[in-house]
């Protein structure tokens, strides 16, 4: 799914801040990506949903190489990938509803070919009396649900998620962690980056861990 | 999208509350109503109402110009000077009869020894004998406006005459055209200042506005949405933005005029009504002038609408 071939990064001519990248995700995998602050993790996930592009080496994704294909047909690689930002990035003037279904609308899907799917995605979320709240309105771990909400209502074959657990308290966490568990269960794979050990003693799974922008893989 | 029961549980969902807030589903990608937005609609409106006023300006100045022009153009004097033993009346009847024998005249009126007498009133006070001085006359010769006069004919028939001379006002019409000349090029100078600075403000006013936009536009980016869909959102929006701005600025502009026509032609008989008419003539920019307004608001929506996409596209750019 994913193929990362002696991939370096470097902002302008400054240093290189990922070196020598080489790993797979593979299709139905679950992994926490991790590493001290620094590291490179934001940087790699850049790469993962392309908002960069590497300054050396090969990225691979779903079979394209990322480094000869065009705008239009990266937006439509992005369509396959569900992002969690750690700020949630949600619409301020958009409902809960309409910020969940803004990937739909950008795909040019009738509104009326996706309201139920919405619907129910938010009530499995906790967010069924929220729907019609705008996001200034809701707490910080409805944002969040919010926010994976609109990651996962495409199907993405690949989930990246930024901190995911990083505004809210244990309980919570341990709740959007075993979101991410029954999503990674229905097919899609799944990036955590995260500094949360607590939250990756929680789940046994493959971990990718970043060093002075070099990554060990511990399957 | 099929959940597992287990999720559900989980995630504790609820039933939607009778009686919230009225459902949604498709609010506009671009917010219609942004302190941004607003100022930029501002910016658009009073930029759009100044070069208007501008552009107005310069036609009326043109208009009047014109007005002055042909107005001098379309009569010639005719000038007999008295001498010893020369009979005056007979030569201005001989120089009419002439005068009204060529082709493309309208009018010829001979001025009287009294009404020639009342024109050196202003320098020489009432009451004069005009018998004691050697007081010219003149007849007013007044043209077609369809043409087909002959001035050159008229010169060589009348300077036959004794003592009589023609002036065409060639000096005056000359310095008339050199002076609306000035007057239009220095018009299209403002106006062209004008239409940088609406230029370039309504551009910045637009990237200001922008700015505010650039989380839409990288959320919309990375949710997969491809370039033009994005950049066609912000431009439809900006456009409209644009077109209501200066809609407002450059309906201003004609309501202004419009009410200027309006007390002009109230004020038509009076005597300082008649000073500006004689300035500005009718006061009125004409369909050309209403058109050259509407052709501006056009013009500033565009602006906007086109710099709104280069700015979006100038922020994907820097995200990929």
């Amino acid at each position: 799914m994913v193929r990362f071939e002696n991939v370096g990064l470097r902002y302008g001519l400054g240093p290189e801040v990922l070196r020598d990248l080489n790993f797979r995700i593979e299709p139905h995998s679950f992994q926490f990506l991790t590493g001290p602050s620094g590291a490179g993790k934001t940087s790699l996930l850049r790469l993962l949903f392309l908002s960069l592009k590497p300054t050396r080496g090969i990225v691979t994704l779903f079979g394209h190489d990322i480094g000869v294909l065009g705008k239009d047909a990266l937006a439509t690689l992005r369509r396959r990938i569900g992002i969690v930002f750690q700020d949630f990035r949600l619409l301020d003037h958009m409902t809960t509803y309409e910020n969940v279904a803004l990937p739909f609308r950008v795909m040019g899907r009738e509104e009326a070919t996706y309201r139920d799917e919405v619907v129910e995605l938010l009530h499995w979320v906790g967010l069924g009396e929220r729907m019609w709240a705008l996001p200034p309105v809701l707490s910080g771990g409805e944002k969040q649900r919010a926010a994976i909400a609109r990651a996962v209502i495409a199907r993405p074959q690949l989930l990246l998620a930024d901190e995911p657990t990083g505004n809210v308290d244990p309980s919570l966490a341990q709740r959007l962690l075993r979101l991410f568990i029954e999503l990674n269960k229905s097919g899609t794979s799944v990036v955590i980056a995260t500094h949360d050990i607590a939250l990756m003693d929680q789940y046994d799974a493959r971990r990718l861990v970043l060093h002075d922008g070099r990554l060990h893989v511990y399957d | 999208m099929s959940m597992p029961d287990h999720a559900h549980d989980e995630m504790a969902a609820a039933p939607r509350p009778p009686g919230g807030p009225m459902p949604r589903f498709e609010a506009a990608i671009v917010p219609k109503s942004s302190i941004a937005g607003r100022a930029l609609m501002a910016v658009v409106a009073i930029m759009t109402f100044l070069a208007s006023l501008t552009t107005g300006a310069v036609m009326l100045v043109q208009a009047a110009a014109g007005e002055w022009q042909s107005e001098v153009a379309r009569e010639v004097t005719i000038q007999i000077r008295p001498a010893p033993g020369r009979d005056l009346d007979a030569a201005v009847n001989q120089a009419v009869d002439i005068a009204r024998a060529q082709k493309g005249i309208a009018e010829v009126r001979p001025y009287s020894r009294e009404e020639s007498g009342r024109l050196l009133e202003p320098w020489l006070g009432s009451g004069l004998a005009l018998d004691d001085l050697p007081v010219p006359r003149i007849i007013v010769v007044r043209l077609a406006s369809d043409g087909g006069h002959d001035v050159a004919a008229l010169r060589q028939a009348i300077t036959a005459l004794p003592g009589a001379s023609l002036d065409d006002h060639r000096g005056w019409v000359e310095r008339m055209r050199a002076m609306a000349r000035t007057a239009i090029a220095g018009g299209a100078a403002v106006l062209a200042l004008m239409f940088v600075v609406t230029v370039l403000s309504v551009a910045f006013a637009t990237r200001g506005a922008m700015a505010n936009n650039k989380p839409i536009v990288e959320v919309l980016h990375f949710i997969g949405a491809k370039d033009g869909y994005i950049a066609g959102h912000f431009q439809r929006h900006f456009l409209a933005l644009g077109f209501k701005g200066g809609a407002i600025g450059g309906g201003a502009a004609i309501a202004l005029f419009a009410a200027a026509q309006l007390l002009s032609d109230w004020f038509l008989a009076t005597a300082g009504g008649d000073q500006v008419s004689a300035l500005f003539g009718s006061f009125s920019i004409g369909v050309a002038g209403y058109l050259a307004v509407a052709l501006q608001v056009g013009l500033v929506s565009i602006v906007t609408a086109v710099t709104s996409r280069r700015t979006v596209r100038q922020t994907l750019a820097e995200m990929t």
